[in-house]
């Protein structure tokens, strides 16, 4: 079984964010970016599959400007076989990423998609679910743990209320949530392997898929900022606060 | 212009989040229809049709949607879509899950978890962790939404009820199977209704001495909820996250116990109306969003606290 797994360039979780004095968007210049969290925990989750014997190619798959090479070299250097590039300076919404993704789907033929709940930039949450409807595959959304029997997967997936666990025919689409597993650093022999890992570069147009946008970022502005309170000296002090001047209790 | 509302609903009630973010579904067109899923829920349908402001309940009515899967319930929208110009549902985990195979089925983008509705095709939303906010119109025929419960007011109820429909969808599509379920209890209130709530993070050291915290939450009626790193270390379950990527809450009272205040927690709880922190870190970031910080060890203030409530 092949696994495509489709990752993300963000700008670092643990980046200040600054937003743009033009009101067009977030700063990204000079900003440090990394592989977005959930897809490594994507590539993570393949390369065990991989291990367990369950799957025998992962590829790993990024939509975006040159850059993007570096975030597939990272999932590379973790253990994925070969890389897919789709080059484009436009940054493209779920929805087009998803029609992209469903013709490589179409080449590729794998037997499962594992990819990212979210894309810590855009918050979205839409890009697995929209593949899936595409494909017409079975989706294994927020998932806690993956385990393959046979033609089918057994999904635990995180929910409002707790867990839920789901069977779904495979192929099928699973994307990842925190507690899935704890992704690898590669080693530094692994990274130089991955150089020799080979990358296929394609443009949006190679696909025949409409592309264009359906929404358009009007500003993008700075949250309005929470002041900061008073310290208090104690307990009692804190209860009769909250009582007497917040209202609360 | 009329707008379908997938409402969730549970033991013959609907969901708050759901009652919430209807309000903001209120404001995309000028009809408002529920859909609500599930096979005997009287209670909740009736319910769901005595909403002001909601002209039409559409009742799926089928054991198939007792436990929601996103391949049955996206075929069943689908079905009925070319009535409606607006889907919307709260932005709940099932929310994120069904919505959007839906748009990818109708060809248009989501847009995911508004907080404000500018006009008919302009929503405003979160990026980036709360860190900047984008105003994004959209030019699809149809849109598809999900809204964040926590910018909207509890829809209230009348007395009159609106017609409902019952319709029971045929090729179902069977690719998946739901197997169970293990739900948290607790007899604390669900933490996105909840006035107050009391957080744990990593500096609760363990599962055990979150009691400490379930005790303070008993005396204030609060729900308890906790950061990543509590959850990840296993001391509560994965459903008590507040955060970017957990649930979003604003609750009165915000109670942060333990917690350093990392920008993917703030995004979940900032909102919240009063908020206190206790960390003996006085560097702690959670101090700079806090209206009331106390530093000190948390061992020693939960019983103090407990005590003086
Ligand atoms: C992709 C991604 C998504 C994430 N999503 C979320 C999310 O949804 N929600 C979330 O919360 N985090 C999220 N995080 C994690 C986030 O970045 C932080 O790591 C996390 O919030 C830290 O949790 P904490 O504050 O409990 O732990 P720490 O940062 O370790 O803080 C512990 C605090 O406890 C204090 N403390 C310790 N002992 C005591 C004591 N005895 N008395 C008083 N104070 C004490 C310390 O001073 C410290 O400030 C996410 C991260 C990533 C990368
Ligand atoms: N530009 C991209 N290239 C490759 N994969 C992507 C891209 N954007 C999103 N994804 C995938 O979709 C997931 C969810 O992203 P989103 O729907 O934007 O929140 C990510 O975790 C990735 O797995």
């Amino acid at each position: 079984m092949k696994i495509l797994v489709p990752v993300k360039r963000v700008i670092d979780p643990y980046v200040n964010i600054r937003v743009k004095s033009d009101q067009t968007g977030v700063e990204t210049d000079n900003v440090k970016m990394s592989m977005n969290p959930f897809c490594e925990i994507a590539v993570e989750e393949a390369i065990r599959l991989k291990e367990a014997g369950k799957a025998e190619e992962i590829i790993a798959i990024s939509i975006g400007d040159q850059k993007c090479q570096e975030t597939i070299r990272t999932a590379l250097a973790m253990g994925a076989d070969r890389g897919i590039h789709v080059l484009t300076e436009e940054v493209l919404e779920p929805l087009a990423l998803a029609k992209i993704l469903a013709k490589i789907y179409e080449e590729e033929k794998p037997g499962l998609v594992v990819m990212g709940k979210q894309a810590i930039d855009g918050d979205n949450n839409q890009t697995g679910q929209m593949f899936a409807a595409l494909t017409d595959l079975p989706q294994g959304t927020f998932a806690s743990k993956i385990d393959i029997e046979g033609e089918q997967a057994l999904v635990t997936r995180e929910v409002d209320g707790g867990l839920q666990t789901i069977k779904i025919n495979m192929p099928a689409v699973v994307t990842t949530d925190l507690r899935l597993n704890e992704p690898r650093y590669a080693s530094l022999p692994n990274i130089m392997k991955a150089k020799k890992k080979p990358i296929d570069q394609k443009a949006p147009e190679d696909f025949g898929v409409d592309v264009s946008p359906r929404l358009k970022v009007l500003k993008v502005v700075e949250p309005p900022k929470r002041q900061a309170g008073i310290k208090v000296d104690s307990v009692s002090e804190l209860v009769e606060k909250l009582k007497n001047e917040a209202g609360v209790i | 212009m009329t707008t379908l509302f997938y409402t969730e609903h549970a033991n013959g009630q609907l969901n708050d989040q759901s009652l919430k973010a209807i309000s903001g579904a209120k404001e995309f067109g000028d009809e408002l229809h529920i859909l609500i899923a599930g096979s005997n829920i009287d209670e909740a349908v009736n319910q769901a049709s005595k909403i002001e402001g909601v002209s039409k309940v559409i009742h799926l009515d089928n054991s198939e949607f007792d436990n929601i899967l996103a391949e049955k319930l996206t075929s069943a929208i689908f079905d009925i879509s070319s009535d409606y110009n607006f889907f919307a549902s709260a932005a709940t985990t099932t929310g994120k899950n069904v919505m959007p195979r839906l748009a990818a089925k109708l060809d248009v983008s989501q847009i995911s978890e508004i907080i404000g509705v500018e006009s008919p095709d302009t929503f405003i939303r979160t990026i980036y962790a709360g860190n900047a906010i984008a105003t994004v119109q959209s030019s699809d025929i149809k849109k598809v939404l999900t809204i964040r419960p926590t910018a909207f007011q509890m829809s209230v109820g009348g007395n009159t009820s609106c017609e409902v429909e019952k319709i029971s969808p045929e090729n179902i599509p069977s690719v998946s199977e739901f197997v169970k379920e293990e739900l948290t209890k607790s007899d604390r209130p669900e933490l996105t209704s909840a006035k107050i709530i009391v957080s744990g993070g990593r500096g609760m050291q363990n599962g055990e001495n979150f009691k400490l915290l379930d005790k303070v939450a008993a005396k204030l009626n609060a729900a308890v909820g906790a950061s990543r790193a509590a959850v990840d270390a296993g001391f509560v379950p994965n459903d008590y996250q507040v955060g970017q990527t957990g649930k979003v809450v604003a609750p009165e009272l915000y109670i942060a116990v333990g917690i350093s205040g990392a920008i993917q927690h703030l995004a979940g709880m900032k909102d919240s109306k009063v908020i206190v922190a206790i960390n003996k870190d006085e560097e702690a970031p959670i101090f700079d969003v806090a209206d009331y910080g106390l530093v000190a060890d948390l061992f020693q203030v939960l019983p103090e606290l407990e005590e003086a409530l």
